[in-house]
């Protein structure tokens, strides 16, 4: 204590300085209005840059738990998709002649909903490409369900287990499926050449049909599987097969298969019964 | 002894009157702010004891800051120009020191000595006010400009006010 009071004694003309210094800026402070709003305002910008990087470095660890759940919000909300209701049906009665609420008299039909999952195994080296979701039987996924991104078309579920379910990618030399173009909704099957994982070949367009390079391929109206206008890819280049009249597109796939965490595994509930009812015609054809 | 602290209380009266009722009025310019009060502070007696030094500062920055309505300002940009002081005049020091009842004035010590000793407290003091005034760095350059011209015009007032009281100075 001795020691510090002759420290203070010995400096008495710096500390007086000082002293009288942080008098005057008290007073700046304190009476001069535009002064004290930026006092304030950078001592504001000091711990607000402070915590907003504590909360940045927070954040990282609640990432996961973050996209699980925005995956499964966007899940629910595809469901309300104009794509997802099939139509405005009329179930009503109308041979009925009596007042019907307008409102009751039509109502929309839910065609799809979505569950999220999240991608547990992947591949796209191989000829025969398959993924793993971690979703199964228990939250509802079955067999031929079509499984998407919001940037493309994923594949299809093949096997089931409790918890676990693996899909069919897109990249696999068994998968076909139906798409148009955009952008006259002429149609033909999509296949992978196993060669590389972000091209697909598109073949059996009509010669009359004008492509252009960027042109939008999406799923077609036909498929049980597949929401129609889910975005495939878009065409990089075509060529004409020797003396047919098709053309061999070459397609851009919109889906990163390389990136793939969070995916949508898409239920058709309507697709029993449109697909008894098309088996029952052709049951008929046979006989 | 004691006239000269008579002569210098006088002289704090005055040179604040003369700022605030005569300078402030003057409007030379965005550029140009005088603050010829500092004379108090340049030419106080080389004996004067340090903490007086620093309180007669406050003191004037005070009463300066009371006509001006910048609470604060001048007194902090004062306060440092005599804190400074001491360090200054070594740097300044004839070999042999300064002779005793002489002050750091023109008369006693020239016109080149005069310049560089007051012409840095100036600065320094102008170089505070200005930056404490626009309170941010963003317009540096303007402010500096500001700093520089105006120190000039200070130091120009500081050399004339000292030849106009040479007579009495030399009585003194």
């Amino acid at each position: 204590m001795r020691n510090l009071v002759t420290f203070i004694w010995k400096h008495s003309f710096f500390a007086l300085f000082l002293i009288l210094e942080s008098v005057c800026m008290y007073l700046v402070v304190q009476n001069n209005n535009f002064q004290r709003a930026s006092f304030i305002n950078s001592s504001n910008q000091v711990s607000a840059s402070v915590l907003t990087t504590s909360k940045n470095i927070e954040d990282y660890f609640l990432l996961k738990d973050e996209n699980e759940k925005l995956a499964t919000e966007n899940a629910q909300l595809r469901a309300h998709l104009k794509e997802s209701i099939s139509a405005i049906v009329n179930d009503l009665d109308s041979s009925k002649t009596e007042y019907i609420d307008p409102i009751k008299k039509t109502i929309y039909r839910q065609k799809y909903t979505y569950t999220s999952a999240k991608v547990v195994n992947n591949s796209t080296n191989r000829r025969n490409n398959f993924l793993t979701l971690n979703k199964g039987s228990k939250q509802g996924v079955k067999k031929n369900m079509a499984v998407i991104t919001n940037t493309g078309v994923v594949g299809q579920v093949k096997e089931v287990s409790e918890n676990f379910c693996t899909v069919m990618s897109l990249l696999h030399s068994a998968t076909t499926i139906n798409v148009l173009l955009k952008k006259d909704g002429s149609f033909g099957p999509l296949h992978w050449d196993g060669e590389d994982f972000s091209f697909a070949t598109l073949s059996d367009i009509p010669t009359h049909v004008k492509l252009i390079q960027g042109d939008t391929v999406v799923t077609s109206p036909y498929s049980t599987t597949f929401p129609e206008n889910i975005m495939i890819g878009t065409v990089d280049s075509y060529v004409q097969e020797s003396r047919k009249p098709f053309f061999t597109v070459k397609v851009k796939l919109s889906t990163e298969f390389k990136k793939l965490t969070y995916v949508y595994i898409v239920n058709n509930m309507l697709k029993e019964e449109q697909e008894t009812l098309e088996n029952k015609s052709e049951t008929d054809k046979k006989e | 002894m004691l006239t000269e602290i008579f002569r210098n209380i006088i002289r704090f009266f005055l040179l604040v009157l003369v700022q605030v009722l005569l300078i402030k009025n003057i409007e030379l310019g965005r550029f140009i702010n005088p603050f010829m009060y500092v004379l108090f502070i340049i030419i106080l007696p080389f004996e004067t004891p340090k903490w007086l030094l620093l309180f007669s500062a406050f003191a004037l920055g005070i009463a300066i800051d009371y006509f001006y309505d910048t609470a604060g300002m001048h007194s902090a940009a004062c306060v440092l120009m005599a804190f400074v002081r001491p360090g200054i005049l070594k740097l300044f020091s004839p070999r042999d020191g300064y002779e005793f009842g002489t002050q750091p004035t023109v008369q006693y010590l020239g016109i080149p000595w005069f310049l560089s000793y007051a012409g840095i407290l100036i600065f320094l003091h102008h170089f505070f006010l200005f930056f404490i005034e626009v309170f941010r760095f963003s317009e540096f350059f303007s402010t500096f400009l500001r700093v520089i011209i105006s120190s000039v015009f200070t130091l120009l007032l500081v050399v004339m006010a000292q030849y106009l009281f040479q007579g009495k100075k030399e009585q003194g």
